[in-house]
């Protein structure tokens, strides 16, 4: 196996006492088994290093970043990357590397998952298809393990692994679809039968489906869609650059959640699949952005934290650091309720499976707008009484998790895919007060 | 470089391919993004691989390296064959491949002032210039800008006898100012949100004047925060041209593509509305939609001179007089669905499956100008520059934000208007379409940040567009 650190520790030598640099890179294998019309089509796998530099003279500061690994390569990215420093005015914001500091004992990885073959993910995906009978199934199941290795000039050096294993896909006929998916550290615990099996459950509900009066609804939002929630708060409400400069509804110390909501970020313990460090080399730790509905903290890097005169977090993202600091091992914590309770409790409401397409109209109050997708359902006297077209949503995600109006949280907290990816959420189901929904499958 | 992405087609064929191909591809850009007049980010990225296909029966085989040497490449296409063999435990119908001229050839994208000649202290000057220019309206809180080049050189093999080098530049950015309300933020941006990109080098920043907008884009920032609302209500409604052409993109551009109304997409990106029994029936729009998907146009950022299957690059209609009659295709779409194959597949990068991308979708000319267009609408609005999209995931019902409008009252420009909004299904809106601006209006917009496909990539794609009006929307969508 490369050994990440000692490259990430050779680039900081290459710039010697040029510049202060810090150097990331990253190995391992990411492989992806895709399937459609109940086959596998399209079966990939790629061993792409990533390697990346940053240095600063006087806080005039460049990125490089390459896929070689070999020694010539990483001088001549070192020095064209000294080049654009050089030519770069200063940074005034410049905050400067990150001290030594020990690192958490974090590792998410498997060896089996690391060493996946795609004999190993197309059995998954054989049991998610053979769940049904008669539909076109599609979806992917992948693998992926990262070795992630660090040095900077301050001395702060190491290196954090994961792995990660996704089933996630959807039974359908025409129109009509239902989804399933999970997430875990071991491909060995993925289940493609009991995904494929909630997933044609759903597909069998979704069946002949109506089309409903847009307005607003109570709604019982399956892990999917709190899943969607939980990224947006995190990009635009607690991304502590978008608090710094006055366009995130975050305030500090402010009951702007029910009560029932407690949300954090933590890249350890059971379940997780977070990194040790963060792209700066900051140790990363739990942080917890609300309880009991209270705003409690942003997630920061090291020159957001400096403009509120705090430590960073360790939430600068690898390659996105442009994009401030954002919580990507997110939990919202569970109640009490299953599902089904959730949805008995209901008199006249949805449930939806899943939310797509989702895109924020503004970032400040956070109103987005969606889509329904694979599966919206008709809730009426506590059961699910028919099968809804998708809905378009334009609702603000802050206002419907505000003190109130979140009537009940799920007991199961899982891994929930959003359409911007795997293994940046565990949620619960919710029910909510009500929904927005402003047009429907005819506008 | 063919040596590398020749053995890694010979090694896929010797692990038992029927068809293998290989790309070499190295990239390099440049990224510069300045806020408040303080550098934030200088990046310069440089990568090279091998990506080798594989085609057993029913499955495309894909395996990707960056270690360049011809035992590894060799071994890469091994790989790319055993995954390929692998998806046989879930077979399907063999894959087959429409037929397409073997081709050895050197394509270069035309550009007068390569963005690396260019001193960067230059890029970052102007940078610096525009949001000082911004910065200092009464009321702008965020003013950024930046530039963004790509510097592509592709040397492609195939086992039926390709070998293609390409060699491609791209250059763009742009700019936006924020102002802060007490509970909203406006935006406005130039020349278009997330930037204007091309084909080409320098010369085609210097083209959109950056300097010389930039106070006229702050102070409508700043006046949008005490604009009125947007009136909620069915509108006669006039589009600007970037805002035109990312309707062009999101409602026929993905739509059209065959990999997703052939059901190959349907987990992820979606399918389609539309159903191939219709192709040359269905109506898209109305008769003065026009709609072509052009690989070849000069500057536009979905031109190159072959795809990533070795294909040329052409141009193929898609609507003809609001008629459905085309589709974005490669080989093995094509194949499937009995039509020519267009070649329109095109990879991410090295390491990533080629698949169907939009090249140039984009309208032809009309006979009209945006002049003539508002002088023709008693009761409108006219809404400019793209702030949110969404649509389904068939690509029917979708609702589009911009960052400004105005009223539109008796064939005059009236009121700016703030947080407007439209909604409306596919084939029902570009039904409503009346009036379409001419030649000298036309503009190839660019789209740089194109998501697709599972592992994501990337697509860069082209819509050309003038500005359009149609008769009937519904506008004024409220959170």
């Amino acid at each position: 196996m490369t050994d990440t650190a000692a490259i990430a520790e050779r680039l900081v030598e290459m710039v010697g006492d040029r510049a202060e640099a810090q150097a990331t890179v990253t190995t391992g294998e990411a492989a992806l088994t895709r399937f459609a019309n109940s086959f596998i089509h399209q079966n990939v796998a790629e061993a792409t290093p990533a390697v990346s530099v940053k240095v600063a003279i006087d806080g005039k500061a460049a990125r490089g970043t390459d896929t070689r690994t070999e020694d010539s390569a990483l001088a001549a990215l070192v020095e064209r990357t000294l080049e654009a420093a050089r030519l770069s005015p200063a940074d005034p914001e410049w905050p400067g590397s990150a001290p030594a500091a020990p690192l958490p004992a974090i590792d998410n990885y498997d060896e089996d998952t690391a060493a996946a073959s795609p004999d190993r993910r197309a059995e998954v995906v054989g049991r998610f298809i053979a769940a049904a009978d008669g539909t076109d199934a599609a979806g992917y199941c992948d693998t992926e393990a990262l070795v992630v290795g660090f040095a900077n000039s301050r001395g702060q050096q190491g290196t954090t692994r994961r792995t990660r294993a996704t089933i996630d896909g959807i039974h359908r006929v025409g129109t009509v679809a239902g989804s399933g998916h999970q997430t875990s550290v071991r491909l060995g615990d993925l289940d493609g039968g009991a995904v494929g099996a909630l997933a044609a459950e759903r597909f069998r509900l979704a069946a002949d489906p109506f089309d409903l009066k847009p307005g607003e609804y109570e709604v019982v939002l399956a892990p999917e869609c709190v899943a969607s929630l939980a990224i947006f708060l995190a990009f635009y409400g607690f991304n502590g650059k978008a608090v710094s400069e006055g366009q995130s509804f975050l305030e500090i110390g402010k009951q702007q959640f029910d009560e029932a909501i407690d949300i954090w970020d933590d890249p350890g313990g059971p379940g997780a699949l977070g990194l040790a460090f963060d792209a700066e080399g900051t140790p990363k730790r739990r942080l917890d952005l609300v309880r009991a509905g209270v705003s409690l903290a942003a997630a920061h890097d090291r020159k957001t934290a400096a403009r509120v005169g705090g430590a960073s977090t360790g939430h600068s993202l690898p390659g996105l650091e442009i994009w401030g600091a954002v919580p990507s091992d997110l939990v919202i914590g569970g109640g009490g309720a299953s599902e089904a309770e959730m949805i008995a409790a209901v008199d006249r409401g949805l449930y939806v499976a899943t939310f797509n397409y989702c895109r924020v109209l503004d970032p400040k109050t956070l109103v987005v707008t969606g889509l329904t997708r694979n599966g919206t359902f008709m809730i009426e006297n506590g059961r699910i009484t028919g099968a809804v077209t998708n809905l378009r949503f334009t609702q603000s995600f802050v206002a419907a998790l505000c003190p109130g109006r979140v009537l009940d949280l799920g007991a199961e907290v899982r891994h929930a895919d959003s359409e911007f990816g795997p293994g940046l959420v565990r949620c619960p189901a919710v029910r909510l007060a009500s929904w927005n929904f402003t047009g429907g499958a005819e506008g | 470089m063919f040596d590398y992405a020749t053995a890694a087609v010979e090694g896929a064929l010797a692990a038992g391919a029927a068809y293998a191909d290989a790309r070499v591809v190295s990239t390099r850009t440049e990224n510069i993004e300045v806020l408040n007049q303080n550098v934030q980010e200088v990046a310069r990225a440089e990568s090279i691989g091998v990506g080798v296909r594989a085609l057993i029966g029913s499955s495309w085989g894909f395996f990707a390296t960056a270690e360049l040497s011809a035992p590894a490449a060799r071994a890469a296409g091994a790989r790319a064959a055993a995954i390929a063999a692998a998806s046989a435990r879930v077979p399907g119908p063999p894959v087959e491949l429409a037929d397409v001229p073997v081709a050895e050839a050197f394509w270069e994208s035309p550009f007068l002032e390569h963005w690396a000649e260019v001193p960067l202290s230059d890029k970052v000057d102007m940078l610096i210039g525009v949001t000082a220019t911004m910065k200092g309206v009464p009321g702008i809180a965020l003013a950024r800008a930046e530039l963004g080049f790509f510097d592509t050189e592709k040397w492609f093999v195939s086992s039926q006898g390709h070998r293609i080098r390409q060699h491609i530049v791209e250059s763009g950015g742009g700019y936006d100012a924020t102002a802060l309300g007490e509970r909203e933020t406006q935006r406005r941006s130039y020349p278009q949100s997330f930037g204007q990109y091309e084909t080409g080098g320098y010369e085609t920043v210097r083209a959109w004047d950056y300097p010389g907008n930039s106070q006229r884009i702050a102070e409508e920032a700043v006046q949008l925060l005490s604009a009125a609302e947007c009136p909620d209500g069915e509108k006669t409604l006039i589009l600007e041209g970037s805002q035109l052409a990312l309707q062009i993109h999101e409602s026929v551009g993905h739509a059209i593509e065959l990999d997703r109304i052939l059901g190959w997409e349907a987990a992820f990106a979606g399918t389609s509305h539309l159903d191939l029994a219709l192709l040359g029936k269905h109506r898209y729009g109305s008769e003065i939609m026009q709609i072509t998907a052009d690989a070849t146009i000069p500057g536009a950022l979905g031109t190159f001179g072959f795809d990533d299957e070795g294909t040329p690059a052409q141009c193929v209609d898609i609507v003809k007089d609001g008629l459905w009659v085309g589709v974005l295709s490669g080989r093995d779409s094509a194949a499937r669905a009995g039509l020519p194959p267009g070649g329109m597949v095109r990879g991410d990068g090295f390491n990533r499956l080629p698949m169907v991308r939009m090249t140039n979708v984009g309208l032809l000319a009309g006979d009209s100008s945006l002049e003539e267009m508002v002088a023709a609408t008693e009761d409108g609005v006219y809404m400019a520059t793209n702030r949110s999209w969404s649509i389904d995931d068939r690509r029917l019902n979708f609702q589009f934000g911009t960052e400004i409008a105005w009223e539109v009252k008796k064939g005059r420009l009236g009121r700016m208007l703030k947080n407007p909004t439209y909604t409306g299904i596919t084939p029902q809106f570009w039904a409503q379409l009346d009036m379409l601006g001419g030649e000298a209006e036309r503009i190839h917009w660019g789209t740089p940040n194109c998501g697709k496909g599972q592992p994501m990539q990337i697509g860069h794609t082209g819509h050309s567009a003038p500005a359009g009006r149609f008769a009937s929307v519904r506008v004024g969508v409220k959170g």
